[in-house]
């Protein structure tokens, strides 16, 4: 077991899924000579050469389909983009091709690729560069999203990913880069796509939620268990498939749910959990279901403002306590 | 590229070959019209594009290819599939959304993939699949393979950012893609001059760096002799080309609009209708004393009976089970099937 870095996590992915497959390839901006705006692809160009690792120009809807169109043929692309907020371009080729190409040709071309990049906002980057989207991709049949909050989360759902046989969202954050956490030193590090993880276990409620607000909530709930107040954090890791019994699960037991989301409101992934907690868990419930997300703005760069805009741990506290009838 | 004229003197085995575009040509047209006629009779609904007047830009030059080439097309794709080989009753049956149809009704008119024949599929966004078809010419370079990747388009693509991307990048990295603009003037019912700043449409490549002609799109052995040159540079040195085929659609955008509109003038249609390129290739023929009368009258019936077996199959054709309509949205990772599968593909 080794203490690394998300990004690092994430390298160790590439390097090992590239080692075992010559079929897969990574493809975007500045993914080779730079080594990765993030740093993500670091060494990559060296170790696999130029065929596999391969820098764009800036044209996100052009190389998306160029990696749709390699992967119909049989290989196994590695799209990235340098964020989530430029994919915008390239939704086309996301929804339209690699979504729908496996039903509207009756089952004949599946396509076996990954768009990956970070997702969210980051610090002071304001509105067109702070954009949480996993409810609009998640939205899709066709996808599957995971959204890595933890460096083994990180490792094993990006090498699940790359290994699965369809097009698979990875959203990872800027923010998440830098963080550390315990990763096994072995090749088999995988996590299953379609499975949540009770990060932390407690009795009064549930905080659901994923990806980069995996801190927050644990955040969170460091700072309510020293008021005695201990919650179940549930970690989604994968928005579509939803496991659904992963929160239906927690929620029998708390009977009290907060769910959040780095996105905004209006149908967001949240949206979705109070659905399936009110279908499933009606009678369990002691509380109304309360969310925590984005405030219903465009990102502001003032950090005052962001802040105000952004969904933290004080807020999570605050909705903890509102469905526990303490506020 | 110069315009080529066909060679007049011709061969036995080239009499044998126009004969087999003919009957390509004519096998598209029937099945058209009866779908026409099917679509008014309601068997086939959504969106449907028909080729006719174009059959001689798809036919010769998929005629070029080897069987592991690749194919990619637009919505307008009945005739190309058809000249690929795609059988006729496969394609009917999708059109009247039946089990039996190419793509097992998920896909209908704009849809028609066959992984058989390295048929990629008609894809419904303008310009969409064009980025797709770099990338098959990406992956055949990465597999150090010499096919080629044909992908056909209409003019108005041009005027398109996915085009602009995709042929940026296969001239960049040196490609084996032949981009085949068959120019039939009109973006459904704007004028080709309405709506791009430039007329010569296959002169855009000169922006990438990239080979470039442009043919009569009519007669299908100018075109054939176009793409044969686009191919075998592809094949042979890794580059891409594009090729502007002029043509004409004979009929309106789709079924909803009339066959002249409001936009073209009748005067206009029937000038080009003097071209049809199953009249321009049989009088070639004829004049050349390789086809009589007789002849064609037999081909014809021959088609129209093929075409009218494709009817048949797809009207017994059962409509696809309820169940159907869950298959197929991804690939099931989970079962025994899938993992037996992995394994014998690694």
């Amino acid at each position: 077991m080794s203490v690394i870095t998300y990004r690092d996590a994430l390298n160790q992915a590439l390097r090992e899924e590239m080692h075992r497959d010559d079929r897969v390839f990574i493809m975007g901006e500045e993914v080779a000579v730079y080594q990765g705006a993030y740093k993500v692809s670091k060494g990559l160009l060296q170790e696999f050469g130029e065929m596999r690792v391969v820098d764009t120009p800036i044209t996100e809807l052009g190389f998306a389909g160029v990696g749709v169109g390699a992967a119909m043929v049989g290989l196994r692309p590695i799209i990235e983009f340098m964020t989530w907020n430029f994919a915008l371009l390239a939704i086309d080729q996301v929804v339209n091709s690699a979504a729908k190409m496996l039903y509207m040709s009756g089952g004949q071309f599946n396509i076996p690729m990954v768009f990956r990049g970070p997702n969210g906002a980051a610090l002071q980057l304001s509105a067109q560069h702070s954009q949480a989207w996993e409810s609009w991709l998640a939205h899709i049949p066709g996808l599957k999203v995971v959204a890595p909050g933890t460096p083994y989360d990180a490792k094993g759902l990006l090498k699940s990913a790359i290994r699965d046989d369809n097009p698979v969202i990875v959203l990872e954050g800027e923010m998440l880069y830098n963080t550390k956490g315990e990763v096994p030193d072995s090749d088999e590090v995988i996590v299953p796509i379609g499975k949540a993880e009770l990060k932390r276990e407690g009795e009064h409620a549930s905080i659901i939620t994923h990806g980069k607000m995996i801190l927050v909530a644990l955040q969170a709930a460091d700072q309510l268990a020293k008021q005695g107040i201990n919650v179940d954090v549930v970690d989604l890791r994968t928005i579509r498939p939803m496991d659904i019994d992963a929160i239906t699960t927690s929620v029998r037991k708390t009977n009290r749910a907060v769910v959040l989301e780095e996105g905004w409101e209006l149908c967001g992934v949240g949206a979705q959990v109070v659905d399936y907690v009110q279908r499933e868990c009606f009678d369990d419930l002691d509380a109304p279901v309360v969310r925590v997300h984005q405030a219903d703005v465009p990102m502001p760069y003032a950090k005052n403002l962001e802040r105000a805009a952004k969904p933290d741990a004080a807020k999570t506290v605050a909705a903890v306590k509102k469905v526990m009838y303490l506020e | 590229m110069a315009k080529k004229k066909p060679d007049s003197p011709a061969p036995s085995e080239d009499v044998e070959l126009r004969r087999d575009l003919l009957r390509s040509m004519l096998l598209q047209r029937r099945f058209e019209e009866r779908c026409a006629e099917a679509y008014a009779l309601g068997k086939i609904g959504g969106f449907c594009h028909l080729y006719i007047g174009q059959e001689a830009c798809g036919t010769g030059a998929i005629s070029i290819l080897r069987p592991d080439d690749y194919v990619i097309t637009t919505y307008r794709d009945h005739g190309q599939a058809l000249a690929r080989g795609i059988a006729p009753r496969a394609i009917m049956a999708e059109l009247f959304g039946r089990i039996d149809g190419v793509v097992r009704g998920k896909g209908g008119s704009m849809h028609l993939f066959d992984r058989n024949v390295n048929f990629l599929g008609g894809h419904g966004i303008v310009g969409g699949h064009v980025p797709i078809a770099t990338g098959v010419g990406f992956a055949i370079k990465y597999r150090g393979g010499d096919q080629v990747c044909v992908c056909f388009m209409g003019e108005s693509v041009a005027n398109t950012g996915a085009f602009h991307e995709a042929l940026n990048m296969a001239a960049l990295w040196k490609l084996p893609v032949v981009f085949i603009i068959e120019n039939n003037r009109y973006g459904m019912g704007t004028a080709l001059e309405r709506a791009s700043s430039i007329h010569d449409i296959y002169t855009r490549a000169a922006s990438y760096d990239m080979p470039r002609g442009v043919v009569d799109g009519q007669d299908v052995m100018v075109v054939r002799a176009a793409v044969q040159e686009a191919v075998d540079r592809a094949r042979t040195e890794s580059t891409p080309t594009l090729l502007e085929v002029r043509t004409y659609r004979f009929m309106g955008h789709s079924m909803s609009d009339a066959v002249s509109g409001t936009y073209r003038t009748k005067e206009e249609l029937e000038e080009y209708l003097k071209r049809d390129p199953i009249i321009v290739l049989r009088t070639q023929l004829q004049q050349a004393g390789q086809l009589t009368d007789d002849e064609f009258a037999k081909l014809d019936a021959d088609v129209k009976a093929v075409v009218q077996d494709a009817w048949d199959f797809a009207e017994q054709s059962p409509e696809p089970p309820l169940e159907a309509l869950y298959e197929d949205v991804l690939v099931d990772t989970t079962s025994d099937a899938h993992a037996e599968a992995a394994v014998a593909a690694d």
